[in-house]
């Protein structure tokens, strides 16, 4: 049985209903999975998110998480899921320690019976066990949210966009979190708009708009990657992105960090490319076939 | 918008004509022992003004005691027997005039009212006379002998006091969670809503206790204002009262999504009619018929009059009773509409 | 100093009691340039950027932005900068020409100069029928973009964004870099914070602080060189880890 099961799921907003957020939107993740969604903002990752952990009604469609409907055994649901929202949500006037314990009430449980699953988190922060929850930095404000997530747990964890507006190191040590969770047999979803760590999922749910672009492994959603992908630098950026362009047989170019990511209409282009880049070889153009990046894939997704 | 700018235009309407220290058509009873022609003659007076309405003829004190008690009454007008022939052979006559003063405003602008239509009488009837008439006025300040102005503010600080701390901090700490966002992890979790919120509403209570208390004991012993009923009675009335503000309270924040919202619906929506229609600044009876109607559902009039019946008066729950079911009525009514409202979903 | 100079800071430092936020900073940037400015959460970039916007008085340390003070003519400095940052952009309820005439009159711009520039900046962006559209309704890619033009619609020497890209989706986000390619281009110096590391590439310099110092600071392919590293997410993590202080 899948932790979790999306069926046409449809969410609009709005008085006339104008706005849609979530367009039909179906999948499932296998128990254990460390499933992202990955997207922008406004994509839906929230919505659906809310939907999951039956905060929110979908106008129509059907979900399911650890095989209760959100709707009607919402209840059971709120036993033993795990949610940590977006937007920082403990209690800042309580300390470190009073939160988990707080949470650890709630839930029916003690920060004990548990401690051996957030040990690990825990005590990264546990030196400030005493401290305000307000008066933590974003790094560790994420860890404790993380532990009072936990700390009953849950079958299923739902991170909405955990690492957004945190640094690159947090981001790291988070998802090093994550896949230390996913050994203890939790099932995770979590949400980001940071492409980079789509590879750091089992599977990934590419959305935009509310709509599925692609479901798969992070390697399979490179596959489905069809066209040939270079790199190309010289020391004149700018200009270079522009003259790419312009090639009739570059279906697209972009920056993309140091390089330009240049994807070609087939096979056969690849070595006008390379003439072309040995023409401009006394300018130091230079060229190199890659394969692409989760960001490359979004991209084409996107422009199709 | 409509509130900011409508605001100070319904202000200014309310206190400028609605709402006047002025007391008009005043109900009062009249004991008239001597029914003779002059006392005939100085109660169609009394009717006839602006200021009074002759609402119950007694005959004896009791009666009297029993409409005061009751509250249809304001002022008593005893004549004793004899009154005219009094009046025609010694030329003097005695006349009572009885106030509530557990309103010593109301009391002090009554009693001088029928004191210038008495004086007025006896100087008409004495226009052709050699010797002048005259005709002494007793008064008896029921309830508050010295016209203290705490007899009267005590009750309405109380039920201020109890409506702020209950209704507005109860609706700001709720929706505080919502806006930090812990509300969305509290749904999402074993713990009913309902008792979440409940939960929040329980230290106001306790607050709320401690608080009349201390007011009671400043009353009892600072400002000398007696509490002439039973206490027990008072403090399980003020309960029932907390419990209806926490209720309002419960029901505006699940009604509200910020802050600010909800600060702004109890100050306007509660604080300024508490004021202003409880019949503790203003007297409900001179207020137009719209107000009067409105006062109804303020909360805080029915306790405030509860607590001058007990706390100044020494009521007994028989005298309250109606008072009392409408309060629990209130809270009944707030607290379904607060949990049928109150969503277990965020929208 | 050189005109070209448009920041300069000296010794640039920063106090909270007996915690140091910004420990003697010193660089120089140049008109045109865009300049990442990049940090571990708490490193201490928004109390330098603070600074230097004239919103916050330094504790010691020299600094000019656009040739004022920011001791004695942090008012001024206001005028000649444009600000931008992922949390406080536009007016959600005003409409998108709306909200360039409030800028360009904030500004103390004349009607003729926010009629063209507003002419001109809907078309670049090919916003002409949203003209009149509240920007709630917008998608957040087109908010960010619009954000960007009225930062610079006054047409500051400097711009300053925080993070102007988090969230925003991989096309959009190049389409942002573009428009500040352009304002480099017509000579806007760009000061911009971001956690997108590929970003970094696309500065002409980066700095990198750590614990309230600066750590590194040169062009993104020399940074790269230095520390050995493969891209700029490697130098950053490389210089970031050895961070002590606890961030924020």
């Amino acid at each position: 049985m899948p932790a979790v099961t999306v069926e046409h799921i449809i969410k609009t907003y709005g008085k006339k209903k104008e706005v849609l957020a979530l367009n039909d939107l179906s999948f499932d993740v296998a128990p254990g999975e460390l499933f992202g969604i990955i997207g922008p903002d406004g994509a839906g990752k929230t919505s659906l998110f809310r939907i999951l952990t039956t905060l929110l009604l979908a106008d129509s469609g059907k979900a399911t998480v650890d095989g209760f409907d959100v709707v009607q055994s919402y209840k059971e649901i709120r036993k033993r899921v795990g949610y940590m929202p977006g937007r920082f949500s403990l209690y800042t006037d309580l300390s470190v320690e009073e939160n988990l314990n707080f949470f650890a009430t709630i839930f029916n449980t003690s920060i004990k019976e548990n401690y051996d699953l957030v040990k690990e988190i825990y005590v990264q922060i546990e030196p400030f066990k005493d401290r305000k929850a307000g008066k933590l930095s974003g790094g560790m404000k994420q860890k404790l949210a993380l532990c009072c997530a936990l700390i009953h747990r849950p079958s299923v964890l739902f991170l909405d966009e955990p690492t957004t507006g945190v640094d690159a190191v947090s981001r790291k040590e988070f998802w090093e979190m994550l896949k230390g969770l996913r050994q203890q047999g939790i099932t995770i979803l979590v949400s980001t708009p940071y492409m980079d760590e789509a590879r750091l999922c089992d599977r990934v749910a590419l959305i935009q708009n509310g709509a599925i672009l692609s479901i798969n492994t992070p390697a399979g959603v490179v596959d489905e990657f069809s066209y040939p992908l270079w790199a190309v630098q010289s020391p004149a950026m700018l200009p270079l992105l522009n003259e790419l362009k312009a090639l009739p047989f570059v279906k697209d170019a972009y920056p993309f960090g140091a390089y330009h990511h240049v994807v070609l209409n087939n096979a056969a282009a690849e070595n006008q490319l390379h003439q072309w880049v040995q023409q401009f070889a006394v300018t130091n153009v230079q060229a190199k076939k890659i394969t692409a990046d989760i960001e490359d894939c979004f991209i084409a997704l996107m422009k199709n | 918008m409509f509130i900011l700018l409508g605001m100070p235009v319904v202000q200014i309407v309310i206190f400028g004509f609605a709402l006047t220290n002025e007391v008009k058509n005043a109900h009062i009873a009249i004991l008239d022992a001597s029914k003779d022609a002059a006392t005939a003659s100085l109660i169609t007076e009394l009717n006839a003004s602006r200021y009074f309405d002759v609402e119950r003829y007694c005959t004896d004190y009791k009666q009297i005691d029993d409409e005061f008690k009751k509250g249809t009454i304001k002022l008593a007008v005893i004549f004793p027997a004899h009154f005219d022939e009094d009046l025609q052979h010694f030329n003097t006559a005695q006349v009572q005039l009885i106030a509530d003063a557990s309103d010593p405003n109301v009391a002090n602008t009554l009693t001088s009212y029928a004191s210038a239509i008495i004086i007025d009488f006896q100087n008409r009837i004495t226009e052709n006379k050699k010797l002048p008439y005259t005709i002494n006025t007793q008064l008896r300040m029921l309830y508050n002998p010295q016209l203290k102005g705490a007899f009267n503010f005590v009750p309405g600080v109380m039920a201020m006091v109890l409506l702020l701390v209950c209704t507005m901090m109860t609706a700001i700490t709720i929706v505080k969670e919502k806006e930090m966002g812990t509300m969305e992890i509290m749904l999402v979790s074993p713990m009913r809503p309902q008792i979440v919120v409940l939960a929040k509403a329980v230290p106001y209570l306790l607050l709320s206790i401690i608080n009349i208390i201390t007011i009671l004991l400043l009353s009892v012993y600072v400002l000398d204002v007696p509490i002439n009923g039973s206490v027990v009675l008072l403090m399980l009335e003020s309960i029932l009262f907390t419990l209806v503000s926490l209720s309002l309270g419960l029901l505006i924040s699940a009604g509200v999504a910020s802050q600010q919202a909800a600060m702004f619906i109890s100050l306007i929506a509660l604080f300024l009619p508490t004021i202003m229609l409880s019949g503790f600044m203003f007297p409900i009876e001179n207020m137009p018929l719209p107000l009067r109607v409105v006062s109804h559902i303020v909360p805080a009039r029915w306790y405030y009059t509860i607590v001058k019946s007990v706390m100044i008066k020494g009521l007994g729950i028989q005298a309250i009773l109606k008072e009392t079911l409408i309060l629990a009525g209130m809270m009944l009514f707030f607290l379904t509409m607060a949990v049928k409202r109150f969503k277990i979903r965020l929208a | 100093m050189s005109n070209n100079k448009v920041i300069t800071a000296n010794e640039l430092t920063k106090t909270f009691g007996d915690f140091v936020a910004v420990d003697h900073i010193s660089f120089e940037v140049e008109k045109g340039e865009i300049f990442g400015f990049l940090g571990a959460n708490g490193a201490g970039k928004t109390t330098a950027m603070r600074m230097l916007c004239g919103l916050s008085m330094p504790t010691s340390g020299k600094a000019t932005v656009a040739g004022l003070d920011v001791y004695t003519e942090n008012e001024k400095i206001k005028r000649s900068i444009g600000y931008m940052s992922q949390k406080f952009s536009l007016y959600d309820d005003l409409t998108v020409k709306e909200n360039m005439q409030f800028y360009g009159g904030i500004y103390g711009k004349k009607d003729a100069f926010i009629k063209s520039k507003t002419a001109s900046i809907l078309q670049e962006l090919h916003l002409e029928k949203e003209a009149n559209v509240l920007v709630k309704s917008l998608p957040l890619g087109w908010k960010q973009k619009l954000a960007f033009s009225v930062a610079v619609f006054h047409e500051p020497e400097i711009v300053f964004l925080d993070e102007p890209t988090g969230g925003v989706d991989p096309v959009t986000r190049r389409e942002f870099w573009n428009m500040i390619y352009q304002a480099s281009a017509n000579g806007i110096t760009v000061f911009v914070t971001t956690h997108y590391m590929d970003e970094a590439e696309y500065c002409n310099r980066v700095s990198i602080m750590v614990d309230g110092r600066i750590e590194a600071l040169d062009a993104p392919a020399q940074l790269k060189q230095q520390y050995h590293a493969a891209s700029m997410d490697d130098v950053f993590l490389k210089l970031a880890r050895k961070a002590v202080r606890a961030a924020d």
